[in-house]
């Protein structure tokens, strides 16, 4: 066990690096100079004695091996440099974005998996269901919503009619920006929070919780023809005891799979969520970078979103054994 | 050779051999039957509806000349973001566009893109999928590393960076999708042939020295097309969502291109003002990928009656 997770952890060492030299070369390879960027702003026209310094500055003169070499023994040591644009330091910015991200991100999370499985375990023990059929329209229907054109629409529905139509003041929910930021034990949104929270975690939440309530229906559906679960019915427990303790956490493992896999494209629906909520997080700081070109926030976050994806894929993996403990770590790797 | 053989092309490529068919039969006969597929499809209304979408999707990309009532960059002037009515049956965009005529066209966008990109992600995947399962050991690492190296960049933030070397364009973006969309096809086809390749036509085909490459594509392949059937046709969808939201990023296609994603974009600002700029290719956008998901479902019942 210990030695599977040093392993583990090793190898996202690699990924780490492979993934990030990978972005470095990209970015070095796209048109238009950082240099006039740092030094003027893209489309101007910098003073050459300014390009010159900002050249020798950074070390754009240098062999790309050199600078290569340079950024990695920067990022080693967590010196994550300063934007080009802004001059602001990237681990300053990271804090800042990280927070909301988070804070996002856990709600969109808790969503996931409380609706998400409540609604596949009703639609598993009701099969066919008048309840079962319209969730399973649903839920397609949900992962087929473009995240941008859902956020939209919630915000025109639940923010934009309100206004026009003066309701009440308690009924109002809003969408721009994250409001007050108020939060109390960093999770819990304080006073008026919950107006802005509300409709992003929402957006960014409903691919994932359509997804885990499909996989728990289809999963717990495997689980509850199982012999073991008649056992349990004839030894005598009532049946909400059957699903529970024995269908549940039996049929939980693909479910906390696709969790696990797919955090990877909710940092892509976080980029829209948080583009189309102006919701200030490491999504859209992210977008932004690659858009303008400002390498050093480009490669801070995204190592910063890395590690965090390869560490909560190794978490996933530990579950395994907690939730199915005939799985034993470390002998033969699963497929 | 049976005339009912498998559910894909290499059928036909086998029956094109002289000889190709020896010791295949018994393989065949473990594929379920054409008919079987399209009666069992059938009797699934949500994935006959999804076909019927798709078909009306083609038709519209197809005769969209006459079907739009205007053109693309047509302009009515003093018609400003007005909503619909009997001249603009969506309602009309900020500069005075048509947005009926311009989601219409946008169907060509969208399928062309969508068919482009997931033919792209299907030969690569298929293609390092079936190294990595069949020959296994240090191939099978280096490809699998190199999966997970891929899936651990944000997706969205490789698309947009691969956009911006190219420049905007519906080719880029096919490009990118293409390229960053084999991941998963990569992990299915690998996880068929590593259990696939022990099987004992495998090794018949082997005693009878055929060459490695041959087992892989004729042999192996057309057993392990049913994941990868139901797996490409919602990843059309999928390429389709993806490509609309890199439209909306503003690293898709450039502004007289009617893409979904950039009018959706557009409406964006004017949201409270006029609704329907962004409702209306919104709505194309939702119907074209859960139609294609409804198909993937359907497709994915019908092929293999087991997983229901």
């Amino acid at each position: 066990m210990f030695s599977y997770i040093t392993r583990r952890v090793l190898l996202i060492v690699p990924t780490v690096f492979f993934a990030l030299s990978f972005l470095f070369f990209l970015f070095f390879t796209l048109p238009g100079d950082p240099v006039n960027l740092i030094a003027g702003g893209a489309d101007r026209n910098p003073n050459p004695i300014t390009i010159q310094q900002v050249t020798e500055r950074y070390g754009f003169d240098d062999p790309l091996v050199v600078q290569f070499g340079n950024y990695w023994k920067r990022t080693i040591t967590w010196d994550l440099g300063e934007s080009f644009r802004t001059n602001r330091s990237v681990n300053d910015l990271l804090g800042d974005k990280a927070v909301n991200s988070v804070r996002l991100a856990s709600w969109a999370l808790i969503l996931e998996v409380v609706v998400g499985i409540a609604v596949g375990i009703v639609s598993a023990v009701r099969r066919y269901s008048l309840a079962d059929r319209f969730t399973t329209i649903v839920t397609a229907g949900a992962s087929a919503v473009p995240v941008f054109v859902l956020g939209f629409i919630l915000q025109y529905v639940f923010a934009v009619l309100p206004n026009k139509n003066d309701f009440p003041e308690w009924a109002r929910i809003y969408t721009s920006r994250l409001g007050p930021d108020s939060w109390s034990l960093f999770l819990i949104p304080r006073g008026d929070q919950w107006r802005y929270l509300i409709l992003p975690a929402v957006t960014l939440a409903s691919v994932s919780t359509a997804l885990a309530a499909r996989m728990t229906r289809g999963s717990m559906l495997e689980v509850m023809r199982a012999d073991f679960m008649r056992t349990a019915r004839a030894k005598g427990l009532r049946e909400r005891q059957v699903v529970a303790r024995h269908g549940l956490r039996n049929a939980m493992l693909p479910v906390i799979t696709l969790i696990g896999i797919d955090f990877g494209s909710t940092i892509g629906s976080a980029v829209l969520t948080e583009t189309v909520f102006s919701w200030p997080g490491l999504g859209s700081a992210i977008a932004d970078s690659v858009i303008e070109r400002d390498l050093p926030i480009t490669l801070g976050l995204t190592l910063a979103v890395v590690v965090a994806y390869s560490v909560i894929n190794l978490l996933v993996d530990l579950s395994y054994a907690w939730f199915d403990p005939r799985i034993r770590l470390g002998q033969g790797e699963a497929n | 050779m049976t005339a009912h053989r498998g559910v894909g092309p290499s059928t036909e490529l086998e029956a094109m051999e002289p000889g190709g068919g020896d010791g295949l039969t018994d393989v065949a006969a473990a594929r379920p039957l054409r008919k079987d597929v399209w009666r069992r499809f059938k009797s699934n209304k949500l994935a006959v509806v999804g076909l019927g979408l798709v078909i009306i999707l083609v038709l519209t990309a197809v005769f969209a000349p006459l079907i739009a009532t205007h053109t693309i960059i047509e302009r009515d002037s003093g018609h400003f973001r007005e909503g619909p009515s009997g001249s603009h049956f969506f309602g009309t965009d900020t500069i005075g566009r048509d947005v009926f005529s311009r989601v219409v066209y946008g169907a060509r966008v969208s399928l062309k893109i969508g068919i482009s990109a997931t033919s792209i992600a299907l030969v690569i995947g298929l293609f390092l999928g079936a190294v990595a399962g069949f020959f296994g050991r240090a191939l099978d690492s280096l490809i699998m590393r190199i999966t997970d190296i891929f899936l651990a960049i944000p997706y969205i933030v490789l698309a947009v960076a691969i956009a911006s070397l190219l420049g905007r364009s519906e080719n880029t973006v096919i490009v990118v999708l293409g390229f960053t969309g084999w991941l998963g096809i990569c992990r299915i086809v690998r996880s068929s042939f590593l259990s696939l390749r022990q099987l004992e036509y495998v090794e018949a085909a082997t005693a009878l020295g055929y060459s490695k490459w041959r087992i892989m594509f004729r042999h192996i392949l057309p057993n392990a097309l049913q994941p990868i059937i139901v797996y490409g046709t919602i990843a059309v969808g999928s390429v389709i969502l993806s490509e609309a939201a890199l439209s909306f990023l503003g690293v898709g296609p450039v502004d007289p291109t009617p893409a979904w994603g950039l009018m959706v974009a557009d409406g964006k600002s004017v949201l409270a003002v006029a609704p329907h700029m962004l409702f209306f290719p919104g709505a194309a956008i939702f119907i074209t990928v859960l139609a294609f998901v409804f198909i993937g479902d359907g497709l994915r019942d019908a092929l293999d009656p087991k997983l229901k």
